[in-house]
């Protein structure tokens, strides 16, 4: 599936990250490709979310680089990566509790269309906007709260909001830390049919505690453990892998 | 997969088109509120002084409000920019460079916002606090400078001599003010519409994003510095205009238009107006002006005391108890309440530390 001699979507190369005396992220070299549907996995605190904020430009690396279809892009803010196809969601809701999820999405599908610093003009417009604006409702179920305020949905539905605005970047790669977390069981399907139903072209990474989302979702998988990359392999082969078993699948599966 | 029926989906478009468009509609209370100031041009000419001064406030709190309520920014120092719009407009006039009060009123709104434009760099990061300390340093700066070049503002006794042309050179100013009052009124009715129209367009909706949540407006692909930047120097350009205004009106301008209660008081009356909905500065200078006069008519060495009696009942009451009749505070009403229930991560999840953004 994966041609091997076309370069990765999205790199590190021994990227690192201290606070202060913790070593959050430890020489991490990661390579995912095109179109992966990638794992990363881990205990609490081994430094999943450090990592995307790292990917995404919301902390800067200790060291190392990061590369975009090749392309160094350690040095861009996160806006600039968001332009470059990079998108994420947030393991604790990230979101506007004035807006709706109407403008909330709007505002997202503006920006990637370089609408966004009109000032003369009525959002909403544009019908190819409210359609995209339309279809993102319907398929995260948002529809019958498309006038409240976003402050006082219910989790559940933030949670999907979360996801919709990630959606409507309309990223070449995204990064899920966590998407279902907290998510009652009939949502979460819901996540995570949307996630399987991108484009094949779409480069995911997906940060999980649900082993079994990890198996059905992934084509490879990536173990961190205290901020450095423990295994990686095909889903096969980590859970076969003894380390692996030892430090997180025994411990998440006793749990 | 995709195709819902169309019916649905055409009914979710226009109920869509219909959110954007109804934020845009002029609501009838809002159409009344410009009638009824409208109608004070001919039903309260004996207050078309206090009404002037009313109306330099109104935009003066108009102007602190697109980049407090809109973009986040607090300022302590607004009267830099009103000062520097009051001394050009002084000075146009004294040396008869531009003689027509309107265009005159532009080159004051330019003034403020090229000042507004190069400090505007200096307010871009930072917390509440270092933008509070930074624009008042700015506007105490710009207060000692011009109180240095008395060769050119008249220093502390104020430019005098100002002799104002007649507006579009076909109406003259009048010792009642009945001009300078409709003048006033005009000019903060187009500001108003067109700060209207900036705050909600898509520009004005990625402001409130930013001010909402930067990390999420980042994680969209919205860049900070050029909106920051953008909406300063538009809030610099309306408090020119503002001092501009109080030049041309009163014939005179001195430090005060400089000052730091100048800058204070601007922020008071936005405050007791509320701020994000743009009537704020409106309600809240007549609210202030009307409240100085009669409290310091009844009790003269008192009005400080009421005043601050009041701020603090706002803030710690709430406003949107004590006006809750104005519709549009109440999106800012429930805020805090739901902010928390926002916040509230769910039960299942730990706290994660790596969540939460810059430092
Ligand atoms: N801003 C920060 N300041 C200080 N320490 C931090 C910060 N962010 C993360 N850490 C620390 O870095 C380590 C990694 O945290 P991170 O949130 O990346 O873990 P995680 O793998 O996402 O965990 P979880 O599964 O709980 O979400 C932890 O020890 C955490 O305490
Ligand atoms: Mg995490």
């Amino acid at each position: 599936m994966m041609s091997a001699s076309s370069v990765p979507a999205l790199e590190t190369r021994a990227l690192e990250k201290r606070f202060g005396g913790i070593v959050a992220s430890n020489n991490v070299s990661l390579s995912i490709a095109r179109g992966a549907r990638h794992a990363l996995i881990g205990p609490n605190g081994a430094g999943k979310t450090t990592l995307v904020n790292m990917l995404t430009g919301v902390l800067k690396p200790s060291g190392g680089e990061i590369l975009l279809d090749g392309r160094d892009i350690t040095a861009l803010e996160a806006h600039e990566r968001v332009r470059l196809g990079i998108a994420r969601t947030f393991q604790i809701n990230q979101l506007f509790a004035d807006l709706t999820p109407v403008e909330t999405l709007g505002l997202a599908i503006s920006e990637r269309l370089g609408t966004g610093t009109h000032f003369w003009r009525v959002p909403g417009t544009r019908p190819e906007v409210v359609d995209e604006i339309a279809a993102l409702l319907e398929r995260f179920r948002l529809a019958d709260v498309m006038h409240e305020r976003t402050a006082v949905l219910p989790y559940g539905k933030q949670r999907l909001l979360e996801i919709a605005l990630a959606f409507a970047c309309r990223p070449r790669v995204l990064l899920l830390d966590e998407p279902a977390a907290g998510v009652p069981e009939a949502e979460r399907h819901e996540i995570l049919a949307a996630v399987a139903g991108l484009p094949e072209d779409v480069t995911v990474l997906l940060i999980e505690h649900d082993m079994d989302i990890v198996f059905t979702f992934a084509d490879r998988i990536s173990v961190l453990v205290n901020g450095q990359l423990f295994v990686e392999g095909t889903p096969d082969a980590v859970a076969r892998d003894p380390r692996v078993k030892a430090v997180y699948l025994g411990e998440s599966l006793d749990a | 997969m995709r195709g819902p029926d169309v019916s649905t989906s055409a009914k979710l478009a226009s109920a869509i088109s219909a959110q954007f468009t109804a934020r845009a509609r002029w609501s009838p209370l809002e159409v009344l509120f410009w009638l009824a100031a409208l109608a004070t041009i001919w039903l309260a000419p004996d207050h078309h002084l206090i009404l002037t001064e009313i109306v330099i406030w109104a935009l003066l709190a108009l102007s602190l409000d697109l980049i407090l309520g809109y973009a986040g920014i607090i300022s302590l120092g607004h009267a830099a920019f009103f000062g520097i719009g009051a001394y050009t407009a002084g000075l146009l006039a004294k040396h008869a460079l531009v003689s027509e009060p309107v265009l005159a009123l532009l080159v004051s709104g330019a003034a403020g916002a090229a000042f507004g434009f190069l400090t505007s760099f200096l307010v871009l990061r930072g917390t509440d606090l270092t933008r509070l300390m930074v624009t008042l340093g700015v506007a105490l700066l710009v207060r000692e400078i011009a109180n240095r070049a008395a060769w050119l503002t008249g220093g502390a006794d104020g430019l005098q001599g100002i002799g104002m042309e007649p507006v579009l050179g076909l109406f003259r100013f009048d010792l009642y003010g009945h001009t300078a009052y409709a003048y006033s009124l005009v000019v903060l009715f187009v500001l108003f519409v067109i700060a209207r129209r900036i705050v909600g367009s898509p520009f004005g909706l990625s402001l409130q994003a930013i001010k909402g949540n930067p990390l999420r407006a980042s994680a969209v692909g919205i860049g900070q510095t050029w909106r920051l930047v953008g909406i300063y120097t538009l809030a610099a350009a309306y408090a020119g205009v503002a001092g501009g205004l109080l030049t041309q009106t009163t014939a005179f301008t001195s430090l005060e238009s400089l000052s730091f209660d100048r800058s204070a008081d601007a922020l008071l009356v936005l405050i007791i107006g509320g701020t994000g909905h743009l009537y704020g500065g409106l309600i809240g200078a007549v609210v202030f002006r009307f409240a100085q006069d009669w409290i310091s008519a009844a009790t003269p060495q008192y009005w400080q005391f009421w005043i601050g009696l009041f701020l603090v009942l706002i803030v710690l009451v709430g406003r949107d108890r004590i006006g809750s009749w104005v519709a549009p505070v109440r999106r800012l009403a429930d805020r805090v309440s739901d902010w928390r229930a926002w916040r509230r991560p769910p039960a299942v999840e730990p706290t994660a530390p790596g969540e939460g953004g810059r430092p």
